[in-house]
């Protein structure tokens, strides 16, 4: 099988490419870049890419499949369907399925159920502790043998500082990265979006920066108490961005990601109790935003992710108290990216796709996220100029929880090629 | 004129216009209240749910009564006693009560936002009766038309709301409808009862209540509830009442002419003492028959009723 992609802009970060050519697949990998011609290839063999720009697969290292026991939400078909749609290539899924993906036996449950589905690659983040309660270690290295690619008790974040150092201690140990959502429990206080004055005219119990931030710190100093690999998701602060700059300058081992939300919305979203607007962390203010565009501007954030978060339609039409956190992002992030990102000047490209191809392959030692030949043939195409109004019912996921609906962006994954097939082209995905 | 809007959901949203026609609407209102025979048939045929999440008594039994007075149907829903207990969501709730054909709903839910979401569902008039800690917009509407009453304007006094602002429905309507009638509003109590960034909003704050006080027109004092105290935002009831209580002595510091103004129930002795309670500048009484009064006036406004008085 050979597969010829035509007059694209080649743009792959992990080798400082940026250039105008060919990329040639040949049977499942990257068989050449720049003049390489069609020769004997046959005609359907050719996809004419010209405007286009051609980038390593998209990764995305933060998302919810909900499989096993949330499947009325997404399961990993349809979680697959979204990120083929989307431009994803590949993705790691966060543990906070049921039964929690804190056994083996789970790991290789859904590295099973992705195989069977077959459309991108699904990498399994094994929890930190035993259900997720912060009581116990989990079976972290025989996750890891299993296929775990990180470990995370995601939003059940550990609150007890020597169980955390424990953990750090032991993934150390076992040189896997720990994902930490950063959030001080006592301070969240059940809180339902950010604390300030949206807040406070809304009547809804706030959450402030320091409940992140306070615990951003402190797992940056376990980080440097244990040597261990922390990558810190979802960013949303200013100082959780200063944190963390602070950190890599003296040395630190550490990571982070944010995801489009933050830096594509404010907590104005919230203004007409939009649940889809509720997320956690919460949407912050326009000065978090700009921290957070500095922060992926000058390299202190390494990833973006998307956080994708299904839930029922069901569940988000109800009373803003009630409604759980979260929001779909696979189908929305290159049109984010490019829109907030890119066409504005916060972002060159190459530096804003590195953070979704190199950057999270990197952290999570994969072999992915370059269009190195011989390497696998995952690859994203983008149109960059292509303009589009957001639609939650074309959606692949199967819920449509987003506050997006009816925005106008610019940039839309057009193919997207696994392992030398292409599986999605103009957001249908093809099986 | 008329009510241009199809829902009262609190008075942010509201223009000064539409305040002024509701509170002389109100004040035409409360003399059929004053008459022997309370009826008028100015809502004959119409008909109104009352749906409260929340423990009431004033605010239920004062829409009735409005309600009945001008010869409306109502309908009391109490969630512990419906469908709700064994799961129904709000949404299905409201779209089974609106297969019923009521014109209005009046809710109260312990969420912020939930009557906004009710409006959302539905085209008919839905009144928040107060959602959390968000707005209680009739009882803002109350507490102008009261000091309207006594004061002869709203226009150029000073008012001090005291005591738990945070989770304050009734401050946040009070500050909203009386800034909008050109009236100065202070926010008064301690730090821990004051919400985040309150300093951006149209109000001065307060933590010491002899400057809060001090040469006020309106003291509006909100109830302290025990459950703020076991969770650490003020230490005890009795260094609250040290502090923040209404006393006499502290009355000295507003205007001569001050009148006191509470939404209820009280905590006599807690936030307000007793003697300042009963006192004939207390106008608790007063506030709750402006009650009746001006949910008299919305359910008129809202379902089609001009700012005309009715004929006696």
């Amino acid at each position: 099988m050979r597969l010829l992609l035509k007059g694209g802009r080649i743009v792959d970060p992990s080798q400082n490419l940026d250039t105008i050519g060919n990329l040639l697949i040949k049977n499942g990998k990257i068989a050449g870049i720049g003049q390489v011609e069609s020769g004997d290839l046959k005609p359907e063999q050719v996809e004419d890419v010209t405007s286009k720009v051609v980038v390593p697969g998209l990764i995305d290292m933060h998302v919810h499949f909900r499989e096993p026991g949330f499947e009325y939400k997404e399961d990993i078909t349809t979680g697959s369907y979204a990120a083929a749609a989307g431009g994803f290539t590949a993705v790691a899924c966060m543990p906070n399925t049921n039964p929690v993906a804190d056994t083996r036996s789970v790991i290789e449950f859904i590295l099973c159920r992705a195989d069977e589905v077959g459309l991108v690659k699904v990498y399994p983040i094994g929890a930190l502790t035993k259900e997720m309660k912060g009581e116990e270690m989990a079976e972290i290295g025989d996750m890891l043998e299993g296929g775990a690619v990180a470990f995370s008790d995601d939003a059940f974040p550990l609150q007890n500082s020597g169980l955390m150092r424990r953990v750090m201690d032991y993934c150390a140990m076992l040189n896997t990265p720990v994902i930490t959502h950063c959030e001080d429990l006592s301070l969240s206080d059940e809180g339902l979006m950010n604390e300030g004055i949206t807040s406070t005219i809304l009547g809804l119990k706030g959450i402030p920066r320091e409940a992140e931030e306070i615990m951003v710190a402190r797992n940056i100093m376990l980080a440097r108490l244990t040597n261990c690999k922390l990558h810190i998701a979802h960013v949303s602060t200013r100082g959780s961005v200063e944190l963390i700059r602070h950190a890599k300058e003296t040395g630190i081992n550490i990571t982070c990601e944010t995801c489009p939300q933050y830096f594509s919305l404010t907590e104005e979203a919230v203004r007409r109790y939009d649940t889809n607007a509720k997320i956690n962390p919460p949407l912050r203010t326009a000065d978090d935003v700009a921290a957070i565009k500095e922060g992926l501007a000058d390299g202190t954030i390494d990833v973006i992710a998307t956080d994708h978060a299904p839930h029922a339609i069901e569940e988000k039409e109800t009373e803003f108290a009630i409604a759980p956190s979260g929001m779909v992002g696979l189908e929305t992030a290159v049109g984010l990216v490019i829109t907030e990102l890119v066409k504005p000047g916060e972002l060159s490209l190459a530096n804003a796709f590195m953070k979704m191809t190199a950057a999270p392959a990197r952290i999570l030692g994969l072999d992915a996220g370059t269009l190195e030949i011989g390497k696998p043939a995952n690859i994203t195409v983008i149109d960059p100029e292509a303009e589009w109004i957001v639609d939650p019912s074309k959606f692949h996921s199967r819920s449509k929880n987003t506050p997006l609906k009816g925005k106008k962006l610019v940039g839309l994954p057009v193919l997207t090629i696994v392992d030398g097939k292409i599986i999605a082209r103009n957001q249908e995905v093809i099986a | 004129m008329a009510l241009k809007r199809k829902d009262i959901l609190g008075l942010e949203e509201i223009t000064r216009e539409e305040i002024e026609l509701i509170l002389q609407t109100a004040l035409s209102m409360k003399e059929i209240l004053s008459r022997p025979i309370k009826k008028v048939p100015a809502l004959r045929g119409r008909s109104i749910v009352t749906l409260f999440y929340e423990p009431s008594t004033r605010t239920r039994t004062s829409f009735e009564i409005a309600a009945k007075i001008m010869s409306a149907d109502t309908s009391s829903i109490a969630p512990s006693t419906s469908s709700v207990v064994k799961g129904e969501s709000l949404k299905d709730t409201i779209l089974t009560l609106r297969a019923m054909r009521p014109d209005v709903f009046v809710i109260r839910h312990q969420a912020s936002g939930a009557p906004h979401f009710v409006a959302s569902l539905i085209p008919e008039s839905v009144i928040n009766a107060g959602d959390g800690m968000h707005e209680h917009p009739t009882q803002g509407l109350l507490d102008m038309m009261t000091i309207l009453e006594k004061k002869g304007k709203l226009e150029g006094l000073t008012v001090a709301i005291v005591g738990d602002i945070l989770h304050s429905r009734v401050a946040r309507s009070n500050m909203w409808g009386l800034t909008k009638m050109g009236a100065k509003v202070r926010f008064v109590g301690p730090k821990t009862l004051i919400p985040p960034e309150a300093n951006r909003l149209p109000v001065e704050v307060y933590t010491n209540i002899e400057e809060g006080l001090k040469d006020v027109d309106v003291i509006n004092v909100l109830r302290i509830q025990l459950e703020r105290m076991k969770k650490g935002l003020f230490p005890s009831l009795r260094e609250y009442t040290h502090f923040f209580g209404i006393t006499k002595k502290r009355l000295k510091l507003a205007k001569d002419d001050v009148i006191v103004l509470h939404p209820g129930p009280m905590n006599r002795g807690v936030e307000i003492m007793p003697d300042v309670a009963d006192c004939e500048i207390s106008m608790v009484t007063t506030q709750v028959t402006n009650g009746v009064a001006v949910r008299m006036a919305l359910l008129y406004l809202l379902l089609g009723g001009t700012g005309d008085a009715l004929a006696s």
